[in-house]
Order: C-alpha cells, then sequence, then structure tokens
C-alpha cells in the first residue's frame, strides 16, 4: 500500500486509541484512588461510572469558555496549544509491538523509528515546558505567575538526572532508536530469566530504573511532585485563569505526558514487548489464563451482588472478558496482539503506580524538591553513569 | 519535495527573525527566537545532521531558550519605549536592503556550483554514532576544554547571580 | 540572474540555505544594533550564531565530512556558557540600575 496512506490510517487509529485511553486513565484513576481512600468513586454515570469520561467531556465543551479581559490574548492561547501538541507528539516514536503482517500490508506497529528516537523524546519533553511557563505568564496573575515559573524550574531541573539516568542503559544497548533497543533485550538468561535492562550485564540498571522513575513524576508534575498545580496551595498554579477546554488541554497533556514516559520507561527498562518468561514454558498463555480469571470473578460476584443492577453488569464484563480470552488463543490474531498484551501490561503496571503513589503519598514543599534533585538525584546519576560506562568498557 | 519544505521553513525562520527584531517586548522576541531555533532544526534534519537537530532543540530551544524567558519573566521590566522616529527613515533603508540582498544572493548563487543540490538522504554522516567517533578520535582535546568552560559559567554565573549575604 | 526553478519539486540548491544564513545573520546584526533592550541585544546575537551554524552545517553536507557539525555542537556549547554568564550579569545590572535600557547604563561617558 502507499507509504503515505498507510502512515495516516496508522496515525489516525494511534491518535484514536491515544484519546480514549486517555479518558479512561481518568476514570481508572478516580476508582484506584477512591479505593485506597476506602470509598467508591463515581458509580452513577453508567455502569460502575463507566461513562463519567463521556459526562466529563461533554462538561467541559459545555461550559462557557472565558476569555478574562486581561490576559495577554496570543499567549493565553498559545500556551495549552502548545502544551497538548508537544505531548500528543512524543506518542509518534514509540513502538507497541513487533512488525506484523495484517492481511495484505507489512508494517510495524510504530509510526516511524527514527534513528535518534530518544533524543527526540527527550527535545520535546524540553519544549514542553514553554505551554507551562506561557500558561503562567500570560494570566496576568501573580499566583499563576508564580506557579508557572515554579513548574518550569521543576521540570528544567529533573531533566538532568532523567537524561542522565536514560545515558546509562544506552551506554549498555548501543543504540539510540527505539525498536533497535528492545530488540536488544531480546533473549533470555539461564533459560528463564529475561535480559531486560534491569537484569542484564554487566551493570543492572536498577538504580536508573529508579531515578527516572522518580525523575518522571517530577517531569509530569505529578505527586509527590505537584506543588506548582496544587489547589490549596497556589490556588491552582498555573492553570488558574483557564477554564473549559483549554483546562482540559492542560490536563490531557498532563496525562498524554505520563503515558510518555511510562512508554519510555517500559521500552528502555523492562524490555518493551518482550514477555516475561521464555514462550517454550507458556508464557503465550498468560492474557487467556488472566482473561478466563477476571471472567471466572466476574460471573462469581454476579451470582452474589452487592447492588441490584451489578445481576447484570457483571456478567455481561464476564462475557466480554471471555470473548477476550478467546481471541488470544486464535493463532494469526494472537501474534499481532501477544507483544502488544505485554507492552500495554508493563505500561499499565507502571501507571498503576503512578496512581497509587498518588493515592498514598504526602507532597514535597518545593525547596525540599529542587534541593532533592540538585543534590542527591544527579550525584547519583552521576555516578551510575561512570559505573556503568566503567563496566561496560572493562568488559 | 525538499524546495518546498526548505521554502516553508525558510519563510518561517526569516519571519520569526523579523519578529524578533521589530516586536517592543523581549518575551515576543523570545517566542520568536524559539521559532526560528525550531525551524532551523527542520532544516538540519534536511541536511543530514540529525544529530545536530537533536542537540539544538535540547540545548538550543529546550535549555537557553527557557533561561532567557526565566530572567525576562522574573525581571518583568516592560517592553521598550519607542524613539523619535524620523519618517523617511523607512523608505531609505528598505530599498537599499533589498538591494544589497539581492546582489548577494546573486554573488552567492553564482559562486556555489550547479551540482551542490541538497537532496534529503544523501548524507550519511549525522547521525550519532559517526558524530561520536570523529568527536571522541579527532576532537578530544576541544570537548575537554569546552567541559571545563562550562564549569567556569556555572560558577561564574552563581556568584554573579546570588543574593549578598549582609 | 539564472532564473528560479519553474517546478519546484526538486531538491533545494546549496546557494539557498547559505543565502538563508545570510538574511538570518543580517536580521541579527540589525536587532544588535538598532535595539535598546539588553536581552533583545542579546537575543540577536543569539540569532547570528544560529545562522552561522546553519552555514557550518551546509557547507559540512558540501564537503561530505561531519566536521562542520562538530563546529556546530561546539558554538552551540560555547552559546550556552555565554547565555548563563550574561544573564548573570544582566540580572546584576537590573539589581543595581532597575532599567534594561542599554542607553542608561552609560556612567562611564563623559
Amino acid at each position: 500500500m502507499n507509504f503515505l496512506i498507510l502512515s495516516l490510517i496508522k496515525a489516525a487509529v494511534v491518535a484514536f486509541v491515544l484519546m480514549t485511553t486517555l479518558a479512561y486513565l481518568q476514570w481508572i484513576e478516580r476508582k484506584v484512588i477512591a479505593h485506597i481512600q476506602l470509598r467508591v468513586g463515581p458509580r452513577r454515570v453508567g455502569p460502575h461510572g463507566l461513562l463519567q469520561p463521556l459526562a466529563d467531556v461533554i462538561k467541559l465543551l459545555t461550559k462557557e469558555d472565558l476569555l478574562p479581559s486581561h490576559v495577554n490574548k496570543v499567549f493565553y492561547f498559545l500556551a495549552p496549544f502548545i502544551a497538548v501538541f508537544f505531548a500528543l507528539i512524543a506518542i509518534s516514536v514509540i513502538p507497541f509491538g513487533t512488525e506484523v503482517n495484517l492481511g495484505p500490508v507489512h508494517t510495524a506497529m510504530q509510526l516511524t523509528d527514527l534513528n535518534i528516537g530518544v533524543l527526540f523524546i527527550l527535545g520535546l519533553s524540553g519544549m514542553g515546558v514553554y505551554g507551562v511557563a506561557l500558561a503562567g505568564w500570560a494570566s496576568n496573575n501573580k499566583y499563576a505567575l508564580l506557579g508557572g515559573l515554579r513548574s518550569s524550574a521543576q521540570m528544567i531541573s529533573y531533566e538532568l538526572p532523567m537524561a542522565l539516568a536514560i545515558a546509562a542503559p544506552l551506554l549498555m544497548l548501543n543504540t539510540l532508536s527505539f525498536r533497535q533497543l528492545v530488540e536488544a533485550q531480546s533473549g533470555y538468561y539461564l533459560g528463564f530469566i529475561p535480559r531486560w535492562t534491569i537484569f542484564q550485564g554487566p551493570v543492572p540498571q536498577l538504580v536508573s530504573f529508579i531515578l527516572f522513575g522518580i525523575a518522571a513524576f517530577a517531569e509530569t508534575n505529578r505527586v509527590p511532585f505537584d506543588l506548582p498545580e496544587a489547589e490549596n496551595e497556589l490556588v491552582a498554579g498555573f492553570h488558574t485563569e483557564y477554564s473549559s477546554m483549554k483546562f482540559a488541554a492542560f490536563f490531557m497533556a498532563e496525562y498524554a505526558n505520563m503515558v510518555t514516559v511510562s512508554c519510555v520507561a517500559t521500552l528502555l527498562f523492562l524490555g518493551g514487548w518482550q514477555p516475561l518468561w521464555p514462550a517454550q514454558y507458556g508464557s503465550n498463555f498468560l492474557p487467556t489464563a488472566m482473561f478466563l480469571a477476571g471472567a471466572a470473578l466476574c460471573f462469581y460476584h454476579g451470582f452474589h451482588p452487592a447492588r441490584s443492577f451489578d445481576r447484570i453488569t457483571l456478567p455481561a464484563a464476564g462475557v466480554v472478558f471471555l470473548g477476550i480470552a478467546v481471541v488470544f488463543l486464535i493463532p494469526p490474531v494472537a501474534a499481532v496482539l501477544l507483544p502488544l498484551f505485554w507492552f500495554a501490561a508493563k505500561v499499565g503496571f507502571i501507571l498503576f503506580v503512578y496512581i497509587w503513589v498518588r493515592g498514598t503519598l504526602p507532597r514535597f514543599r518545593y525547596d525540599q524538591l529542587m534541593r532533592f534533585a540538585w543534590t542527591f538525584m544527579f550525584p547519583v546519576a552521576v555516578a551510575n553513569l561512570f559505573l556503568t560506562g566503567l563496566a561496560v568498557a572493562l568488559s | 519535495m525538499d524546495s518546498i519544505l526548505f521554502l516553508i521553513f525558510a519563510a518561517i525562520a526569516v519571519g520569526c527573525g523579523l519578529n524578533l527584531v521589530l516586536q517592543t517586548h523581549p518575551i515576543s522576541s523570545a517566542l520568536s527566537l524559539v521559532g526560528v531555533m525550531g525551524s532551523l532544526a527542520v532544516l538540519y534534519l534536511l541536511l543530514g545532521g540529525e544529530f545536530i537537530a537533536m542537540a539544538q532543540l535540547i540545548v538550543y530551544a529546550g535549555a537557553i531558550m527557557v533561561l532567557f524567558i526565566f530572567v525576562i519573566m522574573l525581571l518583568n521590566a516592560g517592553g521598550e519605549r519607542r524613539g523619535r522616529k524620523r519618517l523617511w527613515a523607512p523608505w531609505a533603508g528598505a530599498p537599499m536592503v533589498a538591494a544589497i540582498i539581492g546582489i548577494g544572493a546573486y554573488l552567492i548563487q553564482r559562486a556555489a556550483p550547479r551540482t551542490a543540490e541538497v537532496t534529503f538522504g544523501a548524507f550519511q554522516h549525522g547521525n550519532p554514532s559517526d558524530i561520536g567517533t570523529n568527536l571522541f578520535e579527532n576532537y578530544v582535546l576541544p570537548f575537554e576544554i569546552t567541559s571545563i568552560l562550562i564549569l567556569i559559567a556555572i560558577v561564574g554565573a552563581i556568584v554573579l547571580a546570588r543574593k549578598e549575604i549582609e | 540572474m539564472p532564473p528560479l526553478p519553474a517546478v519546484i519539486h526538486g531538491p533545494a540548491p546549496l546557494s539557498w540555505y547559505l543565502i538563508l544564513s545570510a538574511v538570518l545573520f543580517a536580521l541579527g546584526a540589525a536587532g544588535f544594533l538598532f535595539r535598546r533592550n539588553i536581552i533583545t541585544v542579546f537575543m540577536s546575537i543569539e540569532l547570528m550564531l544560529n545562522a552561522v551554524n546553519l552555514s557550518f552545517i551546509a557547507f559540512s553536507y558540501k564537503l561530505g565530512r561531519n566536521d562542520g557539525h562538530i563546529f556546530s555542537f561546539f558554538v552551540m556549547v560555547v552559546a550556552a556558557a555565554e547565555a548563563a554568564v550574561g544573564l548573570a550579569i544582566i540580572l546584576t545590572v537590573f539589581k543595581n540600575r532597575q532599567t534594561l535600557e542599554i542607553d542608561e547604563v552609560s556612567s562611564l561617558k563623559n
């Protein structure tokens, strides 16, 4: 098929899946935080609140789009556009799976495999700072300006340990293209330990993984580093003066950044779409087993439901899970879906840790945050890079 | 296709450059400079320099210009006052500028041979691997000296910008 | 003057990149000479450095070697160091004079 048409179709599919993921990521976050806090979360709009993201979108679209009279109009419109643009473009270099044959076309599950993919993501996260800084400036409001400046200073400070933490596995894997990074993590030690970067010799990159995780929390302005946008500290930080769609744009940019850094962590440290144990020991049947277990759980609770409408919704969910479990057993479809499943499972796990931390930890004060970056994370990242380089050079 | 891409991004670069020189408030000038750097990064990609394009985005547009924007926002000094203008100045200056640029363009066109055409993909040595090899084999000494230069600059900036302890 | 390509579908001649570099350098020089705000003057210097980088990369393409890319990389590094120190100096000037116009910082003039 023509390369241009194929790319457009892939871009449309990835954009649609990404938008749906962002919307339902917010639902998952509200439900998980609610259950951590021993409450239920959204449950009125649709069964178990599943239509809540739709209701939120309708609310945000139909709210009055205020344009305060004292703002700098050009920057006021430009800031959310920049934030969303750079957050969404980063998905174009993330590989979701292997090369597949979908009917007549042979294509990779990735929009484009740049040979400088890692640098591209680093550059885009640097450019994303402009959205926050301009939002604070344009609002002509001292709380917003302070929030914007603090947030940008935090993002810049944590970019340095993040880049150093990324450099260490790159020394071992010797490439900057994401697809080659994942392919360098294939294979198994002793027959069953996967050669993911966190397990790979000469230096297992556990310290880099933890450093990258902490820096990623700070880059995306999430708890415990979310002082600049916390509602009870600085009114609402840099998005105080924004309403309806522009506010939604900032939130969409934040969730898209979360998804991007989770994908990058998976590709660099957790082996991308490589399975956890070899296929000959049955790792191809893990998704089937998981969805069958989920279906069994749904049917069991469907017979003794806590609420009356669950007599219908839980068995319906059970049937859906059964269908998905069966789909994973069909060989040609399974060959396409299995790498996608492993990638999605790892990214989902990291996103769950994001949400778990949000429900558990208190937030840092701003000076503690900056001191932590410059006096702890930066020296540890440099030491880790030095040790990794030494080990790679000596082996 | 290469010509069209070059013309679009060259137009954006020149437009942002003009905006930088003509705007009164420094923050608009700073954002125009970011626009120039972005379009130059695309032009570097067209010339086969992918590493240098990404370095431009990460270092120049993503760090140096953010530093500029921080300083402008913190100082908050406002735009320039307009000085007394002489009305005949733009009418005399613009044709001269156009003439000089036209003559310069003609001379450059005549000096560069016709066969020097820029095709995307013709230059293969811009990847990080080749640049790294060249950098660490032939240019190690300048590399180490610039590292020390950056250290000196960091120390100098911290000393200059901190509050005096009474 | 040789005619512009009638159908702009092919590759761009290298001279166009050099002309663009010259135009950007001229704009930077104009900003450096005519603006009165220190920070805008500094940004015009950065624009001139960018124009020179484009020239380096264009000539590196022509020669087929990546030494121009390395020169350009060093220019970026030096520009970063210079921006850090220059902005620190600007901060100090602002603290002492409360103004950013270069015509006001003229106490060494007669």
